[in-house]
């Protein structure tokens, strides 16, 4: 239901993003995914990537604010209106939204998202049997 | 123009040393019987208070620093009874500890007196009325003013800081004529009555007397023109008693040190070693009439000179130039003295932060900003940016509690602050002082 991210803390400033990235380059991680969420002062940069236990023993070995997390991953049928009908279901049950984004694997949409209150989210995914994402997915392709 | 007290403030060279002379010696027989701190260093240095009779003597005597004060929080500095003391001002210490001063019902009268004599020698009568907007309370700034300038006469308005709304209103609609406040407020204020569309010509402003912080002349010049006023400076400091220590006259050329009740020295800040007129060292005062808590040359930190020459106005008390400098690290971020080591401990209290900080003060819109730049530890980053601005948050209130100014928080990346060998320079002031 869950697959693991990587939450590396940046500045805004140049080079930062670069290095994170040329260090996954070197391990021969393969990034997914990837949003940045900014501040005013600072960014969290969000990884969904191949191997997110190693990148993450990689990048704190560097030095870098880096935390690893679990997020939910479901996937959506391409047809229109599928975000809306599934984000519903949680609205519905009180649960907020903390951040969420999306991308395509394999040809099929993935929601990826966090919310205030991961068991009740947890309960209301299995109730509604939504699909999800297992992480073994997420190996290279 | 008038003097308030031209028998002092006029008299002769050799009368003035005389009368200084005769007050060391009594301020240092005072302190021996009554203040255990001065008692044994004196003792420690086999000096007795018959030792001291004359003010040339005053180099035999042990300095008094800032950490002393520390040392003896809060009343061990204090030499008279409590039965004695009627007001108690506390200003922001080193490491959480405020600097407390007791005053007896004496000294609160010769701090008006010489805050009055401050006032008249900028021109202030009875006819006056005059907005206080120094911060009354704990700080010595608004109730020494406020004292003054009843005992000269004229009105006070105590407007204190903070509403400058209210406060521009008053001073058009009230028609009021000086204003006594930080050089930073007073253009703060310009700003505000600018803004509410009030034209200098409307105002029945003449005179300032602004204090409390480092200014130069192209600020008072500023101040002049858009308030429409003569701005005077007015120097103090709490432990010695307060604003009106010195103060500028119709010259400006240097403040005037009131030396029947102040006997001031320059000296050298890292050999110890006296200096002479018009040299650039420490300025040292001695009180010569306090009763609450007489000092013994402390030791200001504030870097300036004695003037040398005699003041065409006519007041005979020496001339200290202006402030160029302090010989330690304190800051004074909108008239409050600010130690980085307040700072410092407060953020070495929280664990979620590496002990590595800059600290960045500015002047924004004429008032002083605080930006504090904190690095976060690795262990205490997670996903959630909430999380993170809580630590922010719990630092800038801390910081709020220790220092009473509110400071940004700004949080880097850890590693991103330069780290330097030995004392590094946490500070930038941005503030142009020219």
């Amino acid at each position: 239901m869950t697959i693991h991210q990587l939450s590396i803390f940046v500045e805004n400033k140049q080079g930062t993003l670069i290095k994170v990235l040329q260090l996954l380059k070197e391990a021969n991680v393969q990034l997914i995914a990837s949003t940045i969420a900014d501040t005013v002062e600072y960014g969290i940069y969000r990884i969904i990537c191949s191997e997110p236990d190693r990148a993450y023993e990689i990048l704190r070995d560097q030095g870098i604010s880096v935390a690893l997390s679990e997020v939910f991953a479901l996937e959506l049928d391409d047809k229109v209106g599928r975000a809306a009908d599934t984000l519903a279901l949680f609205s519905k049950e009180g649960i907020n939204i903390a951040y969420m984004y999306s991308f395509l694997l394999h040809g099929k949409g993935i929601l990826v998202f966090r919310t205030d209150n991961e068991q009740h989210t947890r309960e209301v995914i299995e109730k509604a049997d939504l699909k999800f994402i297992p992480e073994k997915d997420l190996s290279k392709y | 123009m008038a003097v308030w007290n031209y028998t002092k403030e006029c008299m002769s060279a050799d009368e003035r040393a005389a009368l200084q002379g005769r007050r060391l010696h009594r301020v240092v027989e005072y302190v021996y019987h009554n203040t255990p701190f001065y008692r044994s260093k004196m003792q420690e240095l086999g000096l007795e208070p018959n030792d001291i009779q004359t003010v040339e003597d005053i180099v035999k005597l042990p300095y008094t620093t800032k950490q002393d004060l520390r040392d003896n929080y809060p009343f061990g500095l204090q030499a008279a009874p409590k039965s004695e003391i009627v007001r108690v001002h506390a200003s922001t210490g080193t490491t959480g500890k405020p600097t407390i001063v007791g005053y007896t019902r004496k000294d609160i009268g010769i701090w008006s007196e010489i805050v009055a004599r401050a006032f008249t020698s900028f021109g202030v009568s009875r006819d006056d009325a005059f907005s206080v907007a120094y911060g009354y309370g704990m700080f010595t700034g608004g109730l020494g003013a406020h004292y003054g300038i009843e005992n000269l006469g004229a009105t006070v308005l105590p407007a204190s800081t903070g509403n400058s709304e209210k406060h521009a209103r008053l001073i058009h609609d009230l028609e009021i004529t000086g204003i006594a406040c930080t050089p930073s407020y007073a253009l703060h204020l310009a700003e505000t009555m600018e803004k509410m569309g009030y034209d200098k010509s409307e105002l029945k402003l003449r005179i300032g007397a602004f204090g409390a912080e480092p200014w130069t002349e192209s600020m008072r010049k500023e101040i002049e023109s858009r308030l429409g006023l003569k701005a005077y400076n007015i120097y103090g400091l709490s432990e010695i008693m307060g604003p009106g220590v010195s103060y500028e006259c119709e010259c400006q050329e240097g403040s005037h040190i009131n030396e029947d009740h102040f006997f001031p020295e320059i000296i050298d800040p890292k050999s110890l070693s006296p200096m002479g007129r018009d040299e650039v060292g420490e300025l040292v005062f001695t009180t010569l009439t306090k009763e609450g808590m007489p000092l013994l040359r402390y030791r200001t930190r504030d870097l300036c000179t004695l003037m040398s020459g005699e003041c065409p106005c006519g007041r005979t008390f020496v001339r200290m130039g202006r402030i160029l400098g302090r010989s330690d690290d304190m800051l004074i971020i909108r008239g409050i003295n600010v130690f980085p080591s307040q700072i410092e401990s407060v953020i070495l209290s929280m664990p979620e932060f590496e002990p590595q900080y800059i600290l960045i003060v500015d002047r924004v819109d004429n008032l002083d900003s605080l930006q504090i730049q904190v690095e976060i530890r690795p262990q205490f980053f997670t996903d959630d940016v909430r999380t993170i601005e809580s630590f922010q948050k719990r630092l800038a209130d801390k910081i709020r509690s220790v220092i009473s100014i509110n400071a940004v928080v700004r949080v880097l990346f850890p590693g991103s602050i330069e780290r330097s060998q030995g004392k590094g320079n946490h500070v930038i002031d941005n503030r142009i002082l020219k």
